[in-house]
């Protein structure tokens, strides 16, 4: 998932920095004033109208484009998911508001569900917020607890070992008494890399020492594969007080368009995103809710069982995952096996493609070679460096992310597109 | 924490008058005339759309120290929205003016004093905020009313946020107004709308802004990075649902035509119910709401049990939860803090309910009418 986030500049010389994760264009003000100079847009949003996904999106939208771009399932959601929502659209009062902080039936399956994980109990109205999207409980986490001047490390990912970690060092030299909070993603996007017990308790215990928040982003907490465990940091000792934990049933059930996303955390922080809440889109969907709901009684019934869909969907994607390994090995490229999910990364510089007809523009490596791909090879992707600060930024741009949790067919085709790729090399 | 944990944009914005009124309504099992929301299903085919959004493709599945001028009575959120984003409310007042003796007073008699109005613009003024049809007032503002604001607004170049959610929910033949249709409007005017209310589908929480791609392109910036996407299902259903109305644009069997007829009659209704206990109804042009003057009860009951710095509308609203099981709102919710004291004696009711619903009220109404007599 990609954060955007603002880069906040302070006059004073000797106000910190929030550090952010750039895309790679940005755009002034727009130098073609109207009548108006006064009707110009807020400052807060300087530098932020660029967005990936549009662009990326847009490419990828020809229909002979085959899309591992975006992380948008083309697989069926699961049959009693959308059959829940039918049923439901037809109920008159569920047509209508409900609870701003999340529909009752929702935060008390949801509260159900996650008393048995966190193994302690969880307030469903105090520690439990639902939003539009995991997007909404990211926005709602840092507008509600990040005032300008704070100060942010974002997980700047270092090429140290085959094995992808932190720096305990650099991390703990990133800490200061000015920190506010850490954001975390596990299972990481792009990534795939799902951090260990041991490697939350180094970050834990910064926490803990510098008095810092972790927002932790885990919407791909189910999609795990062999070998491999997803651990929450609010379970740790001294975390859940200082933790929001975010979740998605996008990436739950593979229905992204349902937009439905959940925070949680103690209500003396949960407080403080109900009311962004309250003063932005006040309340998520009715009919969504209450099928999300459903959707969770059932498999909360099951949680042990192969049938249920947090234990069969990640068996399925492991195919999915292991089919495009082997389909971008055989190109000749070295893809990082991620070990949670939905995408692969891979550097794909030793395709050497020919972007000379791009050589002017001054968009990083990756940029290029993604709309190189779409155009001549059918084959779209998202550029790597698209997650990066302008620091890591150069590490980065030989690297391409590319989603599979995809259809079959899908599959094929980009199957096919590699083959004849393969034979245009010989 | 140690470190105080809340951004300081949220400094004085967390109250939200809802939660507790419904919270009520709820505790005493009254008969909520409280929120604004149908308790009657959307029009079938909009029902059918929705439905026929999800089944149909399983694709669909997938992946939706600025001064701001706000008009009071205002929907709350205008005033913590403004405080959120730093920007600073600068209010102008809807007064009554006078009513003949007999005549029940009108939303339409509600006006800006435009020497008032005018006297509120400054060269730090960046919006202001019109919501017609208006909610609490039910006020339709005329041809006339918009081109005062409208001249303001280019006199000194500020932008207008039109919130026009009501558009369709107009009675008595009056006609709803765009300002941005206006002679140098659209260039400056952001226009809001909404499903939930268009179509009696609150729940589905899919509304729009129209407006120059100059000012849209900021408001694209911000979706992009909160947000993002809306749900694809009750988009796909909107959608549908106005396709099935363009064919019936202008004709009887429209769904604009037939939900306000229906509405001016529920609302005569409840208006003519309500008045049987001495609440003074505001006969509204437009939206789901009207307000009635408890300035009656004031002088009757003056002492009903509350805080200390409680609004007497705030306090006769729990009153009436508890005593009589009815809920609505206290306007004085909708007025900035200095004002509520004196806008204290207007309860607003929403009349888009059920036949059930208007029922129980009246119910309820009988048996508080009884009381009344020594």
């Amino acid at each position: 998932m990609f954060l955007a986030q603002r880069r906040l500049c302070s006059l004073e010389s000797r106000a910190k920095f929030l550090k952010t994760i750039y895309s790679s264009k940005i755009l002034g003000l727009p130098t073609s004033a109207k009548m108006s100079l006064k009707i110009t847009n807020a400052k807060r949003i300087e530098g932020l109208d660029s967005n990936v996904w549009i662009e990326f999106t847009k490419l990828a939208a020809d229909p002979s484009v085959v899309n591992l771009g975006q992380g948008l399932p083309d697989i069926s959601p699961p049959v009693y998911v959308k059959e829940e929502l039918s049923k439901i659209a037809a109920i008159d009062s569920l047509n209508q508001y409900t609870r701003g902080f999340g529909h009752p039936s929702l935060v008390k399956a949801l509260s159900c569900l996650y008393e048995k994980i966190y193994q302690k109990q969880i307030n469903p109205n105090k520690e439990i917020l639902v939003t539009v999207g995991a997007y909404g409980s990211l926005f709602n986490t840092i507008q509600g607890l990040i005032d300008e001047g704070d100060e942010k490390p974002v997980d700047g990912k270092k090429w140290s070992s085959s094995d992808w970690t932190l720096d305990p060092q650099e991390l703990a030299s990133k800490f200061n008494s000015k920190t506010k909070a850490i954001i975390l993603n596990t299972p990481h996007n792009p990534i795939g890399k799902v951090y260990t017990k041991e490697e939350l308790q180094v970050i834990a215990d910064l926490c803990i020492k510098y008095d810092t928040l972790c927002i932790s982003d885990e919407v791909y907490e189910w999609l795990v594969y062999t070998g491999n465990k997803h651990v929450k940091i609010a379970t740790f000792p001294g975390m859940w007080e200082r933790t929001i934990t975010i979740g998605s049933a996008g990436k739950t059930f593979s229905v992204t368009g349902w937009k439905l996303g959940w925070s949680i955390g103690p209500n003396h922080l949960i407080k403080h995103l109900q009311t962004v809440q309250q003063n932005t889109v006040y309340t998520c969907a009715t009919p969504l809710q209450e099928a999300l709901a459903q959707a969770f009684w059932i498999d909360i019934k099951r949680m042990d069982d192969p049938e249920c869909y947090f234990n069969s969907l990640p068996k399925e994607l492991e195919v999915k995952r292991d089919r495009m390994i082997h389909l971008l090995e055989s190109l000749g490229l070295k893809p990082i096996v991620p070990d949670g999910g939905y995408f692969i990364i891979a550097d794909v510089s030793s395709l050497d493609a020919d972007l000379s007809d791009m050589k002017d523009s001054n968009e990083p490596y990756d940029y290029k070679f993604v709309k190189w791909m779409t155009k001549n090879k059918k084959l779209s992707a998202i550029p790597v460096s698209a997650f990066c600060n302008t620091e890591t930024k150069l590490q980065f741009e030989k690297f391409v992310r590319f989603c599979f949790i995809k259809k079959d067919s899908t599959l094929d085709a980009a199957e096919e597109i590699i083959k004849g790729w393969n034979r245009q090399k010989s | 924490m140690a470190k105080r944990v809340q951004a300081r944009r949220l400094d004085g914005i967390d109250h939200d008058p809802w939660v507790e009124f419904v919270k009520m309504a709820s505790e005493f099992d009254a008969v909520n005339l409280g929120q604004g929301f149908p308790d009657f299903p959307p029009p079938d085919f909009a029902v059918e759309a929705f439905q026929h959004a999800l089944s149909s493709d399983f694709m669909l599945n997938q992946y939706t120290r600025a001064f701001v001028i706000i008009i009071e009575p205002f929907f709350d959120c205008y005033e913590p929205m403004t405080l959120m984003a730093g920007g600073h409310p600068v209010f102008v007042t809807l007064k009554p003016g006078p009513t003949r003796d007999g005549e029940l007073d009108s939303s339409s008699n509600w006006q800006l004093d435009p020497t008032e109005l005018a006297s509120k613009f400054t060269s730090h003024t960046k919006a202001l905020i019109l919501n017609t049809p208006n909610n609490p007032v039910g006020k339709v503002f005329s041809k006339a009313e918009l081109e005062l604001v409208a001249s303001l607004c280019q006199q000194h170049d500020v932008i207008c946020i039109a919130d026009e959610v009501y558009q369709w929910l107009v009675y008595d033949g009056y006609q709803h107004v765009s300002i941005a249709s206006l002679p140098g409007m659209w260039e400056r005017t952001l226009t809001i709308g909404s499903a939930g209310k268009t179509f009696s589908a609150t729940g589905w929480k899919v509304g729009w802004v129209l407006g120059p791609d100059s000012l849209m392109k900021h408001l694209r910036t911000v979706h992009q990075n909160s947000i993002y996407h809306c749900p694809t299902q009750g988009q796909v259903a909107v959608a549908q649902s106005f396709e099935h109305e363009q064919l019936h644009f202008g004709q009887p069997s429209s769904y604009f035509a037939q939900f306000p007829q229906a509405m001016q009659r529920t609302r005569d209704q409840m208006i003519c119910s309500l008045q049987s206990v001495g609440l003074k109804p505001v006969v509204p042009q437009g939206s789901y709401f009207f307000m009635t003057d408890i300035s009656d009860f004031k002088s009757k009951m003056p002492d009903l049990p509350g805080d200390v710095d409680e609004p007497y509308d705030r306090r006769f609203i729990k009153w009436m939860i508890k005593t009589k099981g009815l809920v609505a709102i206290p306007v004085s919710t909708f007025y900035s803090v200095p004002h509520r004291k004196i806008f204290d004696h207007y309860v607003r009711f929403c009349f888009v309910k059920d036949e059930s619903t208007l029922q129980a009220m009246d119910e309820k109404l009988q048996k508080w009418k009884k009381e009344l007599r020594p």
